[in-house]
């Protein structure tokens, strides 16, 4: 986001637009990413819930995948995952599909 | 509504990604679980701490509900007044009666510490608000400084581990006993890894007529010192080792939600955590002897006011 | 929105300033009031708590734990769309100092009404400006009371004018401690009626409550944007110099008393002239007339708004004067001189002025101050004059060397 004058910002410091933090990509932080496999999992959804950056995406009730534009690699949805259905793998040696 | 992952997977996030806490940091694991179960319309108040600034450094923010923040150890006062006003304008007839409902979260340092004065007068006047203590035992936004939840013989910055000194002296204050002692309709220990017990106490506490308070633990990979993927495991480990007991006070009436079927030693919670690696020394097992006695004690006080044989 | 344009009959009664605030704030109604006892403004707390037991106001009244808990309870409620009202003095004024910065800084338009009462150590309960002084740079506007009256005529114009879409600023007004807030004078009290249409209805552009609209309240700033959002601030306290005095006129065409930024007393065409606020202000006027009496051309300049500072009008009013005392109810240690004086000799300066100027630290914990010590005042610039040699800038008025 471009920065901007202060003739130009809301006054107060008020945030109009909220949510607008999915702008900001954390993925970047990432060292080691995780690789759902689809056949393991069960969709018990511990992983959603546990995810501290809302990157597991649900649609329809069902886990489609992880959200690597904002997920940080902390590994905690393959440590839990009751059907060891996510492993972790380094982000250098990882391929776009999960 | 129902605890029910599946329902409550299809509803829209509250809290937005993109938010600048640690990999790993339970306290969004928690917001997340405590907003689902309260549900909207909900009013948000944060005091200064991490979950604050990693939410909203201008000009992003998380937050997809209405949010404010002041200072450090006055959220229970702003939260108090947001509440004030809007029974205020909903009594005049200024505005309509949208059943809006409101939470604060705070860490144990504005807690226990610096806000407990705030916390205790807006107990004591009764708004209709909910408290969640994010208790990661620390001073951890500002690097890691102890505070009066930290453990005994935990490494901080502030209680270092010298030659002199092994680490913090003091025993942690038993915040949610000062908290029942206020007579408040709900009390509350939770702990992330257990959400369903912590989503039915975040419902059961929104609901109640008057004040509410659920202190939940809140592992943190880098001022405790363990692997980020380790989170909800700590989490669960607390409880097994009966250091952070899983309770309610329901009107006065304590209960104990979980009771471990074999209690685990406390080496295994110190075991784990490198704040601890010093006191698995020889030359400090009188400190873990005086951790495992202190918690013991606790534990069997708890058993005692829950009514429970030991 | 529709004025009456013409004097409304104002019903005389005698209050201390404390009940005339109080009565004020009860027909000004606000939604909400945290508030916290401190001598010696307790008696608008009492008074109002009176009010809301009897069912008199609508407003909520949080009888918070500490100062500083009510004015985070002020900064919540406010956030959250409504109008809001608070009170102290002295060290509840202190208290809140952090919270006050924070008020401001969120651009809330909070009311206070301050009973100006010092600051320890050592422990005194009597007047003197430390506190509002002390505050001076929090960002709040601070206009200052010579009377009852104008105690009771401020604390309604101060909503107005915080609630300007120009200013949205916290505002307080501020009256000495016993002198005012105690001492019975004679005033006029507008019908309630009149006070509800003076201040209208708020409507604010944000709220915590509009949840339909979630908004964002006190994020983190970082150093790419902290100092733009302080010049949005700087903006909105030089925009209260007009706003002020707008307020004023409407105030005047009401009830026939007008009021500006500041007054000048016999100033125009005076020689030695004293710069004064709070009710010094009033003592000064008698000296004035006894110096008149007497042919000395003296004159008076009464500020009422202190923050922002009326340079400009200062400056002009005082350019001419052949010496000038300016009498400071308060003391910044180890600065040039005390606020007031720091003020006026600045706006001077910058306007190319440069009259000979002198500091009269006076009153302070609650010290009488006297007409005969004026009187000495006077005689001082008249002396100053005469030698045409200043001497110490910093003088103590009534203090026992």
């Amino acid at each position: 986001m471009a920065l901007k004058s202060w003739k130009e910002i809301p006054i107060g410091g008020l945030i109009i637009d909220a949510g607008n933090s999915e702008e900001y990509e954390t993925g970047s932080w990432r060292s080691f990413r995780p690789v759902r496999d689809s056949q393991k999992c069960n969709n018990c959804r511990i992983c959603w819930v546990y995810c501290p950056d809302i990157a597991v995406q649900v649609e329809d009730r069902k886990i489609v995948g992880i959200d690597l534009a904002h997920c940080k690699g902390c590994g905690i949805c393959a440590y839990e995952c009751p059907q060891k259905a996510i492993t972790m793998i380094e982000e250098a040696l990882a391929k776009e599909e999960v | 509504m129902a605890i029910n992952l599946k329902e409550m997977s299809a509803q829209r996030e509250l809290l937005a990604p993109g938010h600048r806490l640690c990999a790993g940091c339970a306290e969004t694991i928690v917001v997340r679980q405590v907003l689902r179960a309260v549900g909207q319309p909900v009013v948000v108040a944060s005091s200064t701490g991490c979950l604050e600034v990693a939410t909203t450094p201008y000009p992003y923010t998380s937050w997809r509900v209405p949010w404010i923040h002041s200072a450090f150890e006055n959220v229970a006062s702003t939260i108090a007044g947001v509440e004030t006003m809007y029974r205020s304008l909903v009594k005049q007839g200024k505005m309509e009666d949208r059943g809006i409902k409101f939470v604060a979260f705070a860490g144990d340092g504005a807690t226990y510490d610096i806000g407990l004065q705030f916390l205790s007068g807006a107990l004591e006047r009764g708004h209709k608000f909910l408290y969640v203590c994010l208790n990661n035992e620390a001073y951890m936004n500002t690097g890691i400084q102890r505070s009066s939840a930290t453990p005994m013989g935990a490494w901080t910055t502030t209680s270092p581990v010298g030659s002199a000194v092994p680490g913090k002296r003091e025993n942690r204050k038993d915040i949610t006993a000062i908290i029942a002692a206020h007579d408040i309709p709900y009390v509350a220990q939770a702990a992330p890894h257990a959400w369903r017990d912590l989503m039915t106490k975040a419902q059961k506490a929104i609901a109640a007529d008057g004040p509410s308070f659920i202190n939940v633990l809140v592992p943190c990979q880098r001022g405790w010192r363990f692997q980020p993927e380790e989170t909800i495991s700590i989490s669960r480990l607390a409880v097994e080792t009966c250091i952070w007991p899983l309770y309610e006070v329901v009107d006065g009436e304590w209960r104990l939600n979980y009771r471990p079927a074999t209690k685990k030693p406390i080496t295994d919670w110190l075991q784990s955590q490198g704040r601890f690696q010093h006191l698995l020394t020889p030359q400090n097992k009188h400190i873990v002897d005086a951790l495992q006695h202190e918690v013991d004690r606790q534990w069997e006080r708890l058993l005692e006011r829950c009514k429970l044989p030991s | 929105m529709a004025l009456k344009v013409g004097k409304v009959r104002g019903k005389p009664i005698a209050l201390d300033g404390d009940r005339a605030v109080a009565e004020a704030m009860r027909q000004m109604n606000p939604d909400v009031v945290a508030a916290y006892p401190i001598t010696p403004q307790t008696e608008i707390v009492m008074r109002f708590s009176d009010f809301v037991a009897s069912g008199e106001v609508d407003t909520q009244f949080i009888p918070v734990e500490s100062e500083h808990a009510a004015m985070s309870a002020c900064i919540g409620a406010s956030a959250a769309g409504g109008r809001v009202q608070t009170a102290t003095s002295g060290a509840g004024l202190a208290f809140m100092w952090e919270v006050l910065w924070i008020a401001s800084g969120t651009r809330l338009p909070i009311v206070m009404h301050v009973v100006n009462r010092s600051l320890s150590a050592p422990l005194n309960i009597h007047c003197d400006h430390s506190d509002s002084m002390g505050a001076r740079d929090a960002g709040w506007i601070q206009l200052y009371d010579e009377n009852v009256q104008e105690a009771y005529d401020n604390a309604i114009q101060v909503v107005r004018i915080a609630e300007h879409p120009d200013i949205m600023l916290p505002t307080l007004h501020a009256m000495d401690g016993f002198i005012l807030g105690h001492g019975v004078e004679r005033l006029e009290l507008l019908p309630d009626e009149a006070v509800r249409e003076f201040i209208g209805t708020y409507k604010p552009e944000h709220s915590l409550l509009d949840v339909d609209h979630p908004v964002t309240y006190g994020p983190m700033d970082l150093q790419d944007y902290f100092f733009e959002h302080k010049r949005q601030q700087a903006e909105a306290a030089v925009k209260a110099l007009e706003v002020v005095p707008l307020i004023g006129e409407q105030y005047g065409r009401l009830t026939g008393r007008h009021y500006g930024l500041l007054d000048g007393y016999r100033l125009d065409d005076a020689e030695f002239a004293t710069v004064v606020l709070g009710s010094t202000v009033g003592t000064t006027r008698i000296v004035v007339d006894e110096l008149r009496d007497q042919g000395v051309k003296a004159g008076l300049l009464k500020v009422r708004c202190f923050r922002p500072f009326p340079a400009t009008a200062v400056a002009h009013a005082l350019g001419d004067k052949k010496a000038i005392a300016v009498l400071d109810r308060s003391l910044s240690f180890g600065a040039q001189g005390n606020p007031l004086f720091l003020e006026v000799v600045t706006a001077l300066f910058t306007h190319g002025f440069s009259p000979k100027v002198v500091n009269y630290a006076y009153g302070l914990g609650g010290r009488d101050t006297v007409p005969a010590q004026i009187h000495q005042v006077y005689q001082d610039l008249i002396n100053i004059d005469e030698e045409g040699f200043i001497g110490p800038p910093v003088r103590y008025l009534g203090i026992r060397d």
